[in-house]
């Protein structure tokens, strides 16, 4: 087993590599974060009427639950080239769209589940009492206070999808993961896949911090249950 | 081109087609890749779990441990791997162990700790010691967790395995790179090809998931199968997927 570094007489880190394609590195960059947030606001967008839907109609549940997680099952690869079988040619970036967006759903769906369910009834009952509709109940109580445990499902959904948008690299669409394959180990540049490797660990890091500092500033509640604690 | 049908059922049976051994080859290819790491990170990482969870020292390294690795790109771990040390089974299988241990190790922690201590008190004033306690009580109560975690990582490793094909490597990727590396809707036996790959891959899947979810039924004492129907957490790490 001989590296294969040896074919090559690149230095590492090769900072002059680097330099040379910081234009190319920054659209890579974009590509990946565009890719990440619209998977994450389409999940959520379709995870929420879902998760409100089982929360009312508990025989909902378990089928809505299995069947997001069999979804969730199917290795990134195999579900990208399923639906780009079926996109056809040219809509990679929209197939790549539709598989991340299917795998934040089991996430989302089953948090923002858990969260509606763990409203204590008392505080339904309250909402009642003082002539809330389901609508308001739903929107002004229910969903503020299911909001941490949604937000933890939206941090992990969001740090998952980072990952898996790598992978759509294989389709052929453009995000770090071709610093990885492409540039990285195609050509034998292990600057170029290291640059990758790391720039998505540093995506995933700032947007998780990112997503907890949104999480502080929509529940200003749970400050002041902060500073009282 | 035309779909040259025959072959392509020959290949399902065993048959080599346009390059590929048959399918059943690239399946014990594939598994060779995914299961010795699978159980290597199995026996690396649940003692130190155990007893991590069982003194309750380092809850935040353990913790932490597995919220890094859902930040690890698995793809760019591999092609790293392969880079450094070279084309062969031992890069995959130093990749695959190391996306597969952060998992294990914490949910075997998260497993122990989620103990009632009342239940772990009851133990040690019935006389039981350390070690007793930990193998007889809480050990059991934690299985459901622990073992969710292997199928966890084990299904991740299965699902990453396929990648190795774009380093060279064979097992249900390789169906799938030589499809793409052609035009899909232009070729049918291309088409054929990474359809294949990804259905048979999926279906593994989908299998190993099914299968361990099984053992985790049977393993469970019957007390902690009827309390975790009711209390299906959030909090397990059963919903990380590490980018696979």
């Amino acid at each position: 087993m001989t590296p294969l570094l040896g074919q090559t007489s690149r230095p590492f880190p090769d900072w002059d590599w680097i330099g040379a394609n910081a234009d190319v590195i920054g659209r890579l960059t974009v590509a990946h974060v565009q890719l990440t947030v619209v998977a994450v606001l389409l999940g959520l967008a379709i995870a929420m009427p879902l998760a409100v839907a089982a929360s009312r109609w508990p025989l909902l549940r378990t089928p809505m639950l299995a069947f997001t997680g069999v979804l969730f099952t199917i290795p990134s690869v195999a579900l990208f080239v399923l639906l780009l079988g079926y996109a056809g040619t040219g809509l990679t970036r929209t197939t790549a769209l539709i598989g991340l967006t299917i795998y934040t759903l089991l996430i989302l769906v089953r948090n923002t589940l858990t969260g509606l369910t763990g409203v204590a009834p008392d505080i339904r009952e309250a909402a009642d009492a003082m002539g809330f509709r389901r609508a308001r109940r739903l929107v002004q109580v229910e969903l503020p206070l299911a909001l941490p445990v949604v937000m933890a499902g939206v941090r992990i959904a969001t740090v998952t999808t980072i990952g898996l948008v790598v992978i759509s690299t294989v389709i052929g669409v453009d995000n770090l993961g071709r610093l990885m394959l492409q540039l990285g180990f195609e050509r034998r540049n292990l600057t170029a896949a290291i640059t990758g490797f790391v720039l998505v660990v540093l995506l995933a890091v700032v947007a998780d911090l990112l997503l907890v500092a949104t999480e502080r500033l929509l529940t200003p509640w749970q400050r002041r249950h902060r500073e009282a604690a | 081109v035309t779909l040259d049908a025959a072959g392509f059922v020959a290949w399902l049976t065993g048959d080599p087609w346009f390059g590929l051994p048959g399918v059943p080859s690239l399946i014990l290819q594939h598994l060779w890749y995914a299961l010795p790491p699978a159980l290597a990170a199995i026996l690396a990482a649940v003692p130190p779990g155990l007893w991590l969870g069982h003194t309750g020292r380092g809850g935040l390294v353990a913790i932490n441990l597995a919220n890094t690795g859902r930040a690890i790109p698995s793809f760019g771990l591999l092609l790293i791997a392969f880079l450094l040390f070279g084309l062969g089974v031992w890069p995959i299988w130093i990749a695959l162990f190391a996306l597969a241990v952060p998992p294990i190790l914490t949910n075997t922690y998260v497993g122990l700790r989620q103990v009632d201590p009342d239940v772990r008190d009851a133990a040690r004033g019935m006389g039981l010691r350390g070690r007793e306690v930990l193998l007889r009580v809480e050990l059991p109560l934690a299985v459901p967790v622990l073992l969710a975690g292997i199928r966890t990582s084990t299904v991740q490793v299965v699902a990453t395995a396929t990648l190795g094909a774009w380093a060279g490597l064979g097992g249900l990727g390789a169906p799938i790179r030589a499809g793409l590396a052609q035009n899909i809707f232009a070729n049918p036996n291309a088409r054929a090809q990474a359809l294949t790959g990804s259905i048979v891959v999926a279906v593994l899947a989908v299998a190993v998931e099914a299968v361990l979810a099984t053992v985790e039924r049977r393993v469970t004492p019957a007390g902690v199968r009827a309390r975790d129907t009711v209390e299906q957490g959030v909090m397990t790490d059963e919903t990380a997927k590490i980018a696979a």
